[in-house]
């Protein structure tokens, strides 16, 4: 993280069971291999290879069109670097494994669960969030329609599922009803506003195209 | 109550009460501007993670947190449970840490050299045959001679066992707290509860410091549901990791620890007999019932629901106690457990009357509790046959239409309190014309803040905008606890009256100006005038300017003992479920939801309606989808994840109805609370539609499986 203050330091051998850091851990750190199995793939990559971590290492964001240098961890994942480093705390973390989507954010246009995409990978990708979609204090018209619709209750998977409305809107600018059921499967609300969302998606449509 | 100094206005004379007004704080929440406790962002904050046991059972025999203690980034470790304490669930906190970055404290936690020694435990609540000593004595509630009203002879009797698993609240955000000491005595904690103005007295005694050093803030919740009514073991934890590295600690679960440990609503299990005469009259009720919630067992569902007027009954329920943590509230606490229980009874004693079951509960909702339920519930019941098109659509037990898709509709009752909690506010009317009403309330995403602006503006003539309304620190006039459909009425209480006192005072001071005495002025559509008198009016700047340089700061207080009672409890509601089944994957797919809710006088409609909305649709989640499991073998949760403890997404729901009972009958009673009532009928609802479309009932949540295992035993 940013505010990290300790100098790299050896890996340490996990006592416990492989987690889905560790894991991603392993994924991240030999960057352009694509192997998936840690020190082993570092000592058997090829010379070419560019290996970082485990420690803190430079990484530079592009968020929301402004660049952010950030000093870390590897296998610290974009949301993660979004919140603790950048304070953009819009993607909220409930899962922390690519299942709800209150993460959503976009990469290069495409919504990503930010929980499942490692900070480093992110680098030299535009990303948005759900902050970077108010433009100049006014709201997205997909906000509005949220407000307009109610389509949020205790508001925790509202961000999320703006983006991914948002997104979800760029591939079908006049969807079906079937298709906004379809489409936004992979954002999930405790409180139950899904009636809210379907007609905020519908007007929003109908606004953008207009 | 009109004639009384503080009543709602008329029908004619509301111009926001009752009218659909968007969510104040919607722009905040739609634009990620919002923050909750899990975004907040103190300087030099650490993270606390904590160590979890694994076991469902089990005793410490090493503990060594030098390691950790030692590790990068680490500023406090604090052990909670040591060497030879005896763990009674899996998850429950051994270890609590805090260092400069999560990741620093996942490395320490996992530092932490431990050893345990596994005991015995028992997870499998639904076998009550196996649960021996964990089984409580039973608590037998006898009425009238259910024995020999079982005797009658031509009664038709129903026998079946019906049933629900232990769920999780799963909040999206999860709980926790950020702590900030500002010096030795005194922090700030900024929680994610569902009582902001109890939470300083939850931690001032543990922490032997006065409540008045606390000041807990929570403007938003991500989710409560009924589990974030503690500040809990791990909220103590933080603030004394806090206290001891000198800087402020945000410690919110992880994903697994909260469905492990923050949140379980009981299981109920059981068999009930129920009689009823040829003509449908109901007669005779027999359960045996058992159910928990974890170590701490559960509570008796109130059986046979919500007809516990039935002249015959006896029931008899057994808590278990079990090694999956404690049972916590859940949104109508026993309600959806009594309700599966006694309607899918009911709806299979109808079908084996031969009786439409919307005949059979119109017939016997006299057994309904009270003067005004038994009224409801038939015009519910009547609405909810016309909205439905039940007549056309509904079919006797058994859709027999060929094909493997088979259709079926439910149709259940509900029945809750939802009187209001107490609490008080003030109301601040400026020179400038700015009005504050401020109270230490939280919104739960129930639309609080928003109910609170219109009844505000409303009492003071204004516009939603002309109102700022402050809530969500425990600085302010205490409010009570958002739990148990409370806090409408407790917050349109108190503000009410407190915006009544505020005006009240504002119209001495115009009076003179205006030539009148202070009742006979009005203050509508942003002037105070005489009533009858429009044309002697002052706009409200320039009435709010006769103050010179001295605000109005008016309380207005909600208790259950005051005169003029602005709200009331008791709401009846009526829900119809149409799905269907297919009987080659046996998946169910609901089509059609429709709820019929009565809660007296409706100050927000879009928010009351959103809140139904949801209601079914974790109503939907429990009925198909929702279930702690835990494996016998090894005592430990399976599914302590979202991907594979599975909640309905937006293509799960079908389609949804609200319709809201209006009219005086309905809305002399004031206001009341409407977070509990629509969620506790699903439950019945989709499982009666299942067992009218296939002929047969798993017990909840209807799985695919379990579907296809019940046709395959139907057939023999």
């Amino acid at each position: 993280m940013s505010r990290h203050k300790d100098k790299p330091r050896k890996k340490q051998a996990p006592v416990g069971p492989l987690t889905r850091r560790d894991f991603l851990k392993g994924a991240g750190v030999a960057v352009s291999s694509g192997i998936l199995a840690g020190q082993a793939a570092i000592a058997a990559a090829s010379p070419q290879t560019e290996v970082v971590g485990p420690g803190a290492t430079p990484v530079t964001l592009r968020v929301n069109g402004k660049t952010q240098k950030l000093n870390l961890e590897p296998r610290v994942t974009l949301l993660d670097a979004l919140r603790n480093g950048l304070d953009l705390t819009g993607a909220k973390r409930v899962c922390d494994r690519g299942v709800c989507g209150t993460c959503t954010v976009m990469l290069d246009g495409k919504p990503v669960y930010a929980c499942s995409v490692l900070a480093i990978e992110a680098q030299g990708r535009e990303i948005t969030t759900i902050e970077g979609l108010t433009r100049d204090g006014e709201p997205h018209p997909m906000m509005t329609a949220f407000v307009n619709n109610d389509a949020q209750q205790c508001g925790f998977c509202t961000p999320g599922f703006v983006v991914a409305c948002v997104a979800f809107l760029k591939k079908h600018p006049n969807p079906t009803p079937e298709q906004v059921d379809q489409g936004l499967g992979g954002n999930l609300c405790r409180c139950g506003t899904y009636m809210g969302v379907r007609a905020a998606v519908l007007e929003a449509a109908k606004q953008i195209r207009s | 109550m009109p004639g009384c100094k503080y009543d709602w206005p008329p029908p004619n004379e509301r111009h926001l009460i009752g009218k659909p007004a968007k969510r104040i704080d919607g722009p905040a929440k739609s634009s990620g501007q919002a923050k909750y406790s899990f975004d907040i962002d103190r300087p030099g904050m650490l993270f606390g993670k904590v160590l979890r046991c694994p076991y469902a059972h089990a005793k410490i025999t090493a503990l060594d947190v030098a390691p950790a203690k030692d590790a990068p980034g680490v500023k406090a470790v604090r052990v909670i449970q040591d060497v030879g304490s005896e763990i009674q669930w899996q998850g429950d906190e051994i270890v609590a840490l805090a260092a400069e970055t999560e990741e620093a404290a996942e490395d320490a936690v996992r530092r932490i050299k431990i050893q345990y020694e596994p005991l015995p435990f028992f997870v499998a609540d639904e076998e009550i045959s196996a649960a021996g000593s964990n089984a409580k004595a039973p608590v037998v509630k006898t009425v009238g001679d259910p024995d020999q009203a079982f005797q009658e002879a031509g009664l038709v009797v129903s026998e079946g066992y019906y049933g629900l698993p232990v769920i999780t609240h799963c909040c999206l955000e999860s709980h926790g707290n950020v702590v900030e000491w500002t010096d030795p005595q005194s922090f700030k904690v900024w929680a994610s509860t569902q009582g902001v103005s109890m939470v300083p007295g939850q931690f001032a005694e543990p922490l032997g410091i006065s409540p008045n050093n606390i000041e807990s803030i929570c403007q938003y919740i991500g989710g409560g549901f009924g589990s974030k009514f503690q500040v809990d073991r791990w909220g103590l934890e933080t603030a004394r990791l806090a206290k001891d590295a000198g800087k402020p600690v945000k410690l919110m679960l992880e994903r697994d620890s909260e469905l492990l440990v923050a949140g379980a609503r009981p299981s109920f299990w059981g068999k009930v007999k129920v009689g009823a005469r040829k003509d449908g009259t109901l007669t005779a009720w027999d359960s045996e019932t058992w159910g928990t919630g974890g170590i701490s067992g559960s509570g008796v569902p109130p059986i046979p629901y919500p007809f516990d007027q039935l002249p015959n009954y006896k029931r008899s329920h057994t808590a278990i106690k079990t090694n999956i943590g404690s049972q916590r509230a859940w949104r109508a606490p026993n309600h959806p457990q009594a309700c599966l229980m006694s309607m899918a009874a009911f709806d299979d004693l109808a079908a084996k009357l031969g009786m439409d079951p919307i005949e059979f509960l119109t017939k016997n909702a006299d057994l309904a509790p009270g003067k005004f339920l038994p009224r409801t519930y038939k015009e519910e019941l009547q609405k909810a046959a016309e909205l439905s098109d039940w007549q056309k659509h509904w079919h006797p037990r058994g859709d027999k239409s060929p094909g493997h898709i088979k259709r079926g509709m439910g149709v259940s009752l509900h029945t809750w309190g939802g009187g209001p909690h107490d609490g008080k506010c003030n109301v601040t009317i400026q020179p400038d014309g700015s009005v504050e009403v401020a109270l230490g309330s939280q919104d739960l995403g129930t639309g609080t803040r928003t109910v609170i602006n219109i009844v505000v503006a409303e009492t003071l003539g204004l516009p939603l905008a002309g109102v700022k309304v402050t809530i969500g620190d425990s600085r302010l006039p205490p409010d009570g606890p958002s739990g148990g459909s409370t806090t409408v009425g407790g917050v349109s209480g108190s503000t009410r009256r407190g915006a009544i006192n505020a005006r009240d005072e504002l119209f001495k001071s115009v009076a003179p100006a205006l030539g009148a005495q202070p009742d006979q002025l009005e203050a509508v559509d942003g002037q105070v005038r005489v009533k009858g008198n429009p044309a002697k009016s002052l706009t409200w700047k320039q009435a709010c300017a006769k103050l010179g340089v001295k605000p109005i700061v008016a309380q207005g207080e909600q208790s259950r003992n005051a005169e003029c009672q602005l709200n009331s409890g008791g709401v009846g509601g009526v829900q119809i479920a149409d799905v269907s089944v297919d009987i080659e994957t046996g998946i169910v797919r609901i089509n059609q939801m429709l709820a019929v809710q009565d809660c007296g006088l409706i100050i927000s409609p879009r928010t009351a309606e959103s809140q139904c909305f949801g209601a079914m649709i974790m109503g939907i989640c429990y009925s198909l989808y929702e279930e702690k499991i835990v494996d016998r073998q090894t005592g430990r949760m399976l599914n302590p994840n979202m991907e594979f403890y599975k909640l309905a997404g937006i293509g799960d729901i079908g389609e949804l109805k609200v319709h809201f009972m209006s009219g005086p009958f309905y809305e002399e009673r004031g206001v009341i609370g409407l977070g509990e009532p629509p969620v506790i009928s699903p439950g019945a609802a989709i499982s009666n539609a299942v067992a009218n479309a296939i002929g047969v009932r798993p017990t909840l949540p209807i799985t695919p499986a379990k579907i296809l295992a019940a046709l395959e035993k139907a057939m023999g």
